[in-house]
Parts: structure tokens; sequence; C-alpha cells
């Protein structure tokens, strides 16, 4: 099957990922992913305000999910919205279970994805780069996080549709693992399909969030694998 | 004495949950429940339609001791430029505060935003409704479908009852025929449903995926899986909620056991829409 960038069903779109590029933030992150390019910032472990959300026994994560007014074809109402304040859910579902949060009681953890130029795939790519930048805030965690989607174009199960492909396809499975764990923490899921489909999408999604993890492994050692010996 | 008082009281509301949480754990190792119910079966589920006369379409549905109204709008409007031969369908979902003690007045939270969306790509999905066959004029003039949910009390699983509420009162939604003038006359027409996709909601807790969870079960929960499924047993939503993760064979249990329980449901919402 020919794929509108000529890619192999299987094949992740070029990802450039980039940590600590952020001055201020404690850790941060850019990546290009295909035609998507998204900062992810962190701060903390810090205060928790307001202060009714604070938990005796661990930190509390929050995340911000937003697109820059300019991001898309036509203008978005700037701030988040319903799609946003979902998407911001659903990845604390997915790092959370990644990072040590019993090591920073009655703390918080903010996480900050602000997506500059948007071309299907943000969440992923977002998450993808919230996890190098926890990594770069020094925060301890069980595993890096990466993701990827899935989905169905043409009749076909392929890996990490671009925006013509996804507003033509059939299905979109954006999926988030732990790969030292082997568990799904993001899968969202959106079209039509069986349940062998199902099945087939998610083991792709995971081997796609397997490339991605290597990458995010790649831009860790860029930043930091020579400084101990220099 | 009044500070110990209070010391205690604290503790206890932090163990509490936890020791109840473990013994939700280890009764699911053994396959069962608190209330006695298998680890794939659903609490009571009663639909009934056309309880609100000012909506087009409604619904009440309880589901053990959740309770949940949808009512449906339909008005016309300007089409999404993106979409300009389609009806549109709004779903919101309001948790008042009737409902819980921990249920908060004011606009719709993180928890509501992702119960109406999830609720609306199951129903969206499964191309229930039919859009296309909601257009007035193309570019010019749709139907509006606002969906709207209103949780009256809350026992647990709240996308389920809704997407079950949502969908029954679609499918006997009567709406207005427009005249010349596009203004709305006494004659009635049905909205054009083809099809009833049905949520599936479970909890994993420790290794156990429970359905329908209680509200106990619920607030032990590590994390929460939803899949839709329409009637040509085909997956057109997934979620997965909360903190955790879920190996893919777990994946693969929630979908078959949803597309099994999806029909039975499919099958009372038939009934109550006799």
């Amino acid at each position: 099957m020919e794929r509108v960038d000529g890619r192999r069903f299987d094949e992740l779109r070029p990802i450039k990922i980039e940590a600590g590029v952020l001055k201020r933030a404690d850790g941060s992150c850019y990546i290009e992913w295909g035609k998507n390019k998204i900062y992810a910032a962190v701060y903390g472990p810090k205060k928790v305000l307001p202060r009714h959300l604070e938990k005796d026994d661990r930190a509390i994560l929050r995340c911000r999910y937003n697109m820059a007014p300019f991001s898309v074809e036509e203008r978005k109402r700037p701030g988040p919205d319903r799609r946003a304040v979902e998407i911001g859910k659903v990845m604390q579902g997915a790092l959370e279970p990644a990072i040590l949060m019993h090591y920073y009681p009655k703390s918080m953890i903010e996480i900050s994805v602000e997506v500059v130029q948007a071309n299907a795939g943000t969440r992923c790519a977002g998450i993808t780069a919230v996890s190098v930048a926890l990594a770069d805030a020094g925060i301890p965690m069980r595993d890096l996080v990466p993701s990827c989607a899935a989905g169905k174009v043409d009749g076909q199960v392929i890996l990490d549709l671009a925006k013509e492909e996804d507003n033509s396809g059939e299905a979109d499975m954006p999926v988030a693992i732990i790969p030292r764990l082997n568990q799904i923490t993001l899968l969202q899921m959106d079209g039509k399909l069986t349940e062998q489909e199902v099945e087939q999408a998610i083991t792709l999604a995971m081997q796609g969030c397997q490339q991605v993890y290597q990458l995010q492994i790649d831009a860790l050692r860029r930043k930091y694998a020579g400084a101990e010996y220099e | 004495m009044h500070y110990e008082e209070n010391m205690r009281v604290l503790n206890m509301s932090e163990i509490l949950p936890l020791i109840r949480k473990e013994y939700l754990i280890s009764l699911a190792k053994e396959g069962k429940r608190e209330d006695e119910r298998a680890l794939d079966e659903y609490r009571p589920l009663d639909i009934r339609v056309n309880v609100v006369d000012k909506a087009e379409g409604s619904a009440l549905v309880s589901l053990g001791g959740t309770m949940v109204f949808a009512g449906i709008k339909v008005d016309v409007g300007e089409p999404y430029p993106d979409t300009p031969e389609d009806g549109v369908m709004i779903t919101g979902a309001e948790l008042i505060p009737m409902a819980a003690p921990d249920f908060e007045a004011g606009p719709p939270g993180e928890e509501a935003v992702e119960v109406a969306r999830v609720v609306d790509r199951g129903i969206r999905e499964s191309k229930a409704l039919d859009t296309k066959a909601l257009c007035v004029r193309e570019n010019e003039l749709v139907r509006l479908v606002f969906v709207d949910l209103h949780v009256m009390d809350y026992d647990g699983n709240l996308i389920d009852a809704c997407g079950v509420a949502a969908m029954s009162a679609l499918a006997t939604c009567q709406m207005p025929v427009l005249d010349e003038n596009d203004k709305p006359t006494e004659e009635r027409l049905p909205l054009p449903v083809h099809d009833l996709a049905v949520p599936c909601t479970f909890v994993k807790l420790g290794d156990s995926l429970l359905l329908d969870p209680s509200l106990d079960e619920e607030k032990a929960l590590d994390s929460r899986i939803t899949v839709a499924t329409d009637q040509e047993h085909h997956v057109c939503a997934m979620q997965k909620s909360n903190i955790g993760g879920f190996s893919l064979e777990e994946v693969m249990h929630a979908v078959r056991v949803s597309t099994a329980r999806g029909e039975e449901i499919r099958g009372l919402m038939k009934e109550a829409m006799k």
C-alpha cells in the first residue's frame, strides 16, 4: 500500500527530540514529529497550590495541554478547550504510573505541553516529550514513557497516521507504554475496528513505542552522557 | 482531647480506603465481588424513554444506584466549516451537586468533560446518528442536536449509564419538521438513528478486571477502561482512564466482554424503546 508520504505501514514519521531547551523550567524538551512542533516543560516538585489538593503520602501531578492559536489551519481560540482538558487528563494517566510519586509527599509536579504546530498525533508526541522533560528535571521514574498511534486507513492497519491519513482514516488509536513493565498507560480509540484489528493495531503501536523509546534514550544521551567524562 | 479525636478521624479517612481496596482486590482474586456479582456482570439496568415532555428525546437510566437523565433538544444553526453537509451533535454532562457530596457547582470539571467526550465518541464513531441526513441546506443551515446528560445520583460507572441514556434518548427522539422559513412546526420526524452504540466500562483492581464498577470499586480503582461497540460488533471507541496500566491481554479481554455484554444491553434498550 502506498502512503501519502511514501512510508511503509510500520514506519514512523521522522522524529527529532532535544532535551533541556528551556531555561526557566526544571526540565524541558522539544520534539519535532513529522510536521508537529511541540514543547514540554516540567516544574517541580514544588509546593502544592491550591493547598487542598495536597496528598500526605505522595506528590500530585498536574498536566496542561494547550495548542497555540496559530498551530492549526483555522485560528483556535486561546486557552484549553474541552478536547485539551481531556488530553490533559489522559496524559496524566499515561505518565503518572511511571513516576515515583511517593518520593515527594505534599508536593506537586507540573507539566505543560504547548503545541506550536499541529499535524496529527500531538498527544503522543506530547507524552513522549514530557517524559524526556521529566528525566531532564531529574525526577525519579520507573522508566520513560514513549507514545505512538496506530490506525486504519484504506482497510489497512498502519503506524503513526499523518494528518491527511487521519482525516480520511477509518480509525485512530493513540497508545503509550511503560516498556520495562510492558504496560499500556494510554489507550484511546475512535473509528471502527474489528476485535482482530484492535489487537493488530495495539501490537503495531507498541512496536512503534519501542522505536520512540530508543529516540528518547538517544536524546537524553546526547544531553547527558558526555558530561560526566568531560 | 478534641485534637486527638480529630487526628484519629484524619488517619482513619486515609487508612480505611486502603483496607477497603485490599479487601476488594482479595475478593476479585477469587472472582468475587462485594455485591455477589460475577466480575463480568452488570448491575440491574433500567431504561425508560420519553420521560420529559419538553425534550424532543429523553431517557432515564438507572444502573445500580446510579441515575442519569439524558435530554435531547434539536435546534438549527450553521454547520462547522470543515463539515458543511453535516448536522452537529453536541454532548455535555453535568455532575450536579445533588448527585454526590463531593460534586461541586460550576463549570464541568475534568471528570465531567471526559464522561461527555467518551459517550460522544462512542455514538459519533459508530455512525449511529446520520449527520448527513440532518443537513437542511449545505454550508448554511443544519440541525444541531444537543445531548445533555444530567447525573442525579452517582453510584459508580457514569460513562455506561450516560452512554445508554444518551443513545436511548437519541433513538427515540422526535424532531420538529421545519416549515419553508426554517421554523419548527408541530409535525414530528424521528432522528435518523441507524445503530445503537453501547459503552462498557471496567476497572482494574489488582490483576482483575471488573465490569460496571460500583461506587466502592470505582473509588478503589487504579485504572479504568471503556470499550464502546456497535451493532456489527465493531469496536468504535476506547478510553483508558486514570492512573495505572493494562497489558495487551487485559485490553483484549475487555474488548471481548464488551462485545458480548454490549449485545445484551442493546437488547434491553430495544425492549425499552418498544
